[in-house]
């Protein structure tokens, strides 16, 4: 590897040549692209450099700049003709937030995280983002670095915010997949999410910040791809959220050294992997959670004393990244033998495009950086002037005094060709399961079947490892319950100690509708999520959203077309509910294909929904755990025949094709009339319906209380008919709780909720008996509450 | 009088100071968090304080064992300091990593080495590796032993705090288990000896002790994660039946009692 600049020949090359360079090189341009490189630099009548051409690959990468969210796409349902649409992220997802309007949206979509308003003296900020890619290849540092990531851009939004809480969710294979039916070149789903925890574990809990709220989900599809979403909240003073860059400020690099670790990775998670990207070794980050710690305890005392004017994270793409993004509207200028490096030897490309970790880049007005460099001292943490911002509007890359990069701001940000992209959809069509109420009499192997699939079954193992008490604002813990064992919907903390005034985080994700269309998918995902902020005392009306969406190669039509149906859910959903979003990421090319028998693999359509809700007075919060027998179960929402992409079908071999749709009027209703409910103290327990419906949720309730219950089927109040039992226990239909109330105020209660579907259930008991009697009057679970809860533990033990 | 003054003492990987900063505030002390180079610098004056807390974390990563570096930093850099501020009578509190590095300094449990009538800042027991052999993030229910710690004065038998450590089972030779029983330096046990209740398989269940003269303490539970009712994890079971209005949490007594013994003493 030289260490000077190289000068690529792009002018004369053909486009199998422009191809060559583009792949050999893991640039992940394509011919359009590569075209639009090579006929700019024709017209300044030279060849670019390496330090340019990789500049414009890491800034062009779907990565960085999510060209497949802002291209126009022909999209055709069904063999109907084409819509056209101006770009997903504007047509369905900024026009969602612009449309609701919330005034407490104080930055949404422009800065590293979202940013709404929390008290008088604080903003909060939000961020979910993806590492899959890494974390296929070395599932500890993936992890790791992912997480370390998602801080930075807590870190680096606004003028930085203090992180406070992360989120985490996993996808993996199945864990009992036969050695022999791995993928060429992948490694054992048990291994990754061994690794993926403790990669999590060990930077989160090094950093000092709760893991709190989370969710594990596992398919066959995810083995060879595996999806690691991390997520960080940050508390921020309200008037540290504007950031600006003057020409005349020091770009200067805080943290960590420079070496040749993650290069590339902006590109190389912008296109498919294969049974080779194992021997991408280079291009995975290595993590140092203290080096990260201590840049968080220097910036945040340069943050108070108003040190710097704008600050940035390097993450994909590295210095190219950041100084390219914070000089967009002025010019930089860097000098790049001035970085500290690792060791000696990087090409000045490397310099500038790698990706090691914990670096931030931060604007200092001359006249401070001598204060910065005092505290930075004091918290033995390198600070290094790199060049400064100008009003060139141009880039300006030099080594050694010799220019390396000389870009327009104007072609590096908005030269990128703007492709039309083909999408379709055909709804697909899969057997149907009919109901078992004829074959079988007894349901209780089915809820002990459900609470012991990998997706519902406890995360206890996982949980207790990570530190989600740190900070000392815990409120709801991820586990309640009375023995603290029980699967809590959502976290609630206090980011200032003392006060009363909480925030809650929860999340939705159901992969398993897209199976029948990636429209339920989505929308189940976002009414989960604000059923888990109603569920421990949330509301609607301050609730925010982030979207992160994992899917296959968008260039395939056929999952174009599932990315549209899942965006127009988004804003339907969205804007129905009046929850706004304020930050997002897509992580797309979710697709592995074995290079010698020529097999793809696409994962599932996979949103994320994750939520923030600011609560009042979190005293008013309830948990899962039913509390005293005598109380009554009441279910609230009404159920229809919804068992398309159960967890209930799943466990018997078949998809089905009636997923659960969000009917958000009624939806909406029942939250809000919820919401007070609880708020007025008239419910004890509150439980959101989601996989394995109400038989699981029931069952959860319980154990986790440490009561029995005596239910019947009966009162459950239904938009359809339903006769079948297997459908009313386990019908999987959006926007239903259960909740428990005491006899004193049943009358309350009822008259509270009036025009919401609500029936009761049944009552807790102080036996450990669990008993649900079906519409027939006969008992069709009978069971001990310590049954269900082993069934539901002993999955993942390991 | 004035507020006693408690340094919150900071280093690289120090995680726990914010709430530690809290509950001291809480508690009436006059608060500062002091990077350790700020100490080693002269900047800032240890005998200012009347107070010195080593909050949790994982300082310098715990990548060669927990607390170890910031134990040898702290002997080498600061040892007459750290020796003046005990000999004036003041208090020092270690939680978590904090207890870690008192382990490793010597300044707990701080028992005289045979044939000397100092201890000498000499590592005597140890925080090592959990039993579980991995990191344990749960609640347990602790006992109050009768001790000579001015930290657990007047508190109740029995209290509910948190753990979080990877590092925690307190272990010693025989011979100095028995002199730290019968000089009453075990302050708190876990309150069953079983996993996980005992969450890292201490010996004898010993979640935290004193030094022989009570005013340094060291324990591996969070006392500053407890510091307001609905900290604890089934508060929403407990507020209706137990009727219980005080907001207060099991942990901020710990903080009151350190600074009810400073206003109380004049130091």
């Amino acid at each position: 590897m030289s260490s000077t600049v190289q000068e690529i020949e792009i002018l004369n090359a053909d486009d199998t040549e422009l191809m060559r360079i583009s792949r050999e090189g893991t640039l992940s341009l394509n011919l359009n692209e590569m075209q639009a490189i090579q006929t700019h630099f024709k017209g300044l009548g030279r060849n670019p450099t390496d330090v340019e051409i990789e500049t414009l690959a890491q800034t062009w990468s779907e990565h960085c700049v999510h060209k497949t969210f802002k291209s126009v796409i022909l999209y055709s349902e069904d063999g109907k003709e084409p819509e056209r649409i101006d770009g997903l992220f504007p047509t369905f997802i900024q026009r969602a937030t612009e449309e609701i309007a919330k005034p407490w949206c104080v930055s949404v979509f422009s800065d590293n995280a979202g940013i709404i308003e929390f008290d008088d003296t604080y903003n909060l900020v939000f961020k979910v983002e993806t590492h899959n890619h890494p974390s296929a290849i070395e599932p500890y540092g993936g992890a790791g670095t992912g997480i370390g990531g998602v801080i930075r851009d807590s870190l680096g939004t606004g003028l930085g915010a203090k992180p406070i809480l992360n989120t985490d969710v996993f996808c993996f294979g199945m864990p009992d997949t036969p050695y022999p039916q791995l993928p060429k070149g992948t490694l054992h789903p048990k291994r990754v999410f061994k690794g993926v925890v403790a990669g999590v574990r060990d930077y989160g809990n090094r950093m000092g910040i709760p893991t709190a709220n989370g969710a594990i989900l596992f398919d066959t599809r995810y083995t060879a791809n595996p999806l690691v979403f991390c997520g960080n909240v940050g508390l921020i003073p309200r008037n540290r959220c504007e950031k600006s860059v003057e020409p005349g400020d020091l770009v200067v690099a805080i943290g960590g050294q420079t070496g040749r670790d993650g290069i590339h990775g902006a590109t190389f998670s912008s296109a498919e992997l294969d049974d080779t990207s194992e021997n991408l070794g280079s291009v995975v980050q290595i993590g140092n959670p203290i080096m990260e710690k201590k840049i968080v305890d220097a910036l945040l005392q340069a943050r108070d004393r108003n040190l710097y004017r704008s600050i940035t994270d390097c993450g994909a793409g590295g210095f190219s990244s950041a100084v390219g993004e914070m000089g967009e509207h002025v010019g930089a200028e860097v000098h790049l033998e001035r970085v500290s490096l690792k060791y000696e030897g990087l090409a000045p490309w490397e310099i500038w495009l790698s990706e090691a970790q914990e670096r931030m880049v931060i604007a200092v007005p001359p006249e401070n950086l001598d204060e910065l460099i005092e505290i930075c001292e004091a918290e033995v943490v390198e600070a290094t002037v790199l060049g400064t911002f100008t009003d060139t509007h141009r880039l300006q890359v030099f080594y050694e005094g010799k220019v390396a990069a000389d870009l327009e701001m104007e072609f590096l940000h908005n030269g990128l060709p703007q492709p039309v992209k083909q999408a379709v959809w055909h709804p697909p069509q899969h057997p149907e399961m009919a109901s078992r109420d004829k074959e079988t009499e007894d349901y209780t192997d089915d809820l002990c079947q459900l609470l012991a699939s990998p997706n519902i079954a406890s995360k206890e193992s996982v949980i207790r490892q990570y530190d989600h008490g740190v900070q000392g604002g815990m409120v709801i813990n991820p586990l309640v319950g009375s023995e603290n064992d029980g699967p809590s919907d959502a976290c609630v903390v206090t980011p200032v100690i003392g006060s009363r005034k909480g925030v809650v985080i929860a999340n939705g994700i159901n992969p398993k509708y897209s199976d029948v269309d990636p429209y339920n998918s989505a929308a189940a995902a976002i009414d989960e999520a604000l059923r888990n902020i109603i569920a421990v005392g949330g509301n609607l009306e301050k609730t925010a959203l982030l979207d992160n969406f994992c899917w296959g190669n968008p260039d395939k039509s056929d999952r174009l077309g599932e990315l549209v149906r899942a965006a127009r859910a988004c804003y339907d959903i969205a804007t129905a509910y009046g929850t706004p979003f304020i930050s997002g990421k897509d992580s797309l090319y979710n697709e592995y294909s074995d290079t010698t028998t020529g097999e793809q693999r696409a994962i599932p359509a996979t949103l994320l929904i994750s939520a923030i809700c600011v609560m009042p007075d979190i005293q008013r919060a309830v948990t899962m755990d039913v509390k005293t027998p005598g109380n009554y179960i009441y279910v609230v929402g009404n159920t229809y025949p919804e068992l398309g992409g159960s967890h209930y079908f799943g466990i018997h071999g078949f998809i089905g094709n009636n997923a659960p749709i969000v009917r958000p009027d009624e939806g909406k209703l029942t939250m809000e009339k919820l919401s007070t409910a609880i708020s007025n103290g008239l419910v004890r327990s509150c439980h959101d319906c989601s996989e394995g419906g109400i038989g699981v949720a029931a069952a959860e309730m319980a154990f986790a209380g440490g009561y029995g219950m005596a239910l019947n089927l009966r009162n459950i109040p239904t938009g359809d008919k339903i006769t079948a039992d297997d459908m009313l226990l386990f019908s999987e239909s959006n926007s239903r709780f259960l909740v428990e109330i005491e006899p004193e105020h049943q009358q309350a209660y009822e008259t509270h909720m009036a025009g919401v579907p609500t029936g009761c259930l049944g009552t807790v008991t102080d036996t450990p008996d669990f008993v649900i009697n079906g519409t027939t009057g006969n008992s069709i679970i009978s069971t001990a509450i310590d049954t269900l809860k082993s069934a539901w533990q002993a999955p993942l033990q390991w | 009088m004035l507020k006693p003054k408690a340094l919150i003492l900071r280093t690289a990987g120090t995680n726990c100071d914010a709430e530690t900063d809290a509950a001291f505030q809480l508690a009436g002390a006059e608060t500062a968090l002091i990077h350790i180079q700020n100490l080693i610098s002269d900047k800032v004056d240890l005998t200012d304080y009347q107070i010195l807390a080593i909050p949790g974390g994982f300082s310098y990563g715990d990548d060669i064992s927990a607390g170890i570096l910031l134990a040898v930093e702290m002997k080498h850099k600061l040892a007459d300091a750290l020796n003046k501020f005990v000999a004036d009578g003041k208090l020092i509190l270690g939680i978590c990593n904090g207890f870690q590095v008192l382990v490793r300094t010597g300044l707990l449990p701080g028992i005289n080495l045979p044939g000397s009538d100092t201890p000498e800042m000499t590592q005597q027991t140890t925080l090592a590796m959990n039993t579980s052999a991995k990191f344990e993030c749960r609640w347990v229910g602790l006992e109050t032993e009768e001790s000579t710690c001015v930290f657990t004065e007047g508190i109740k038998d029995n209290i509910y705090l948190p753990v979080a450590h990877a590092e925690g089972r307190f272990t010693a030779p025989p011979g100095v288990l028995e002199e730290l029983e019968s000089n009453k330096q075990v302050v708190l046990r876990y309150a069953k000896s079983e996993y996980p209740h005992n969450p890292n398989g201490s010996d004898a269940d010993i979640a935290g002790i004193c030094d022989t003269t009570g005013r340094i303490f060291g324990l591996m539970p969070h006392p500053e994660r407890f510091l307001m009712k609905w900290n604890h994890p089934r508060w929403t079971r407990l507020t209706k039946t137990t009727g219980n209005n005080s907001e207060e949490g099991d942990g901020l007594a710990i903080f009151k009692n350190a600074v009810n013994y400073i206003k109380s003493h004049g130091k």
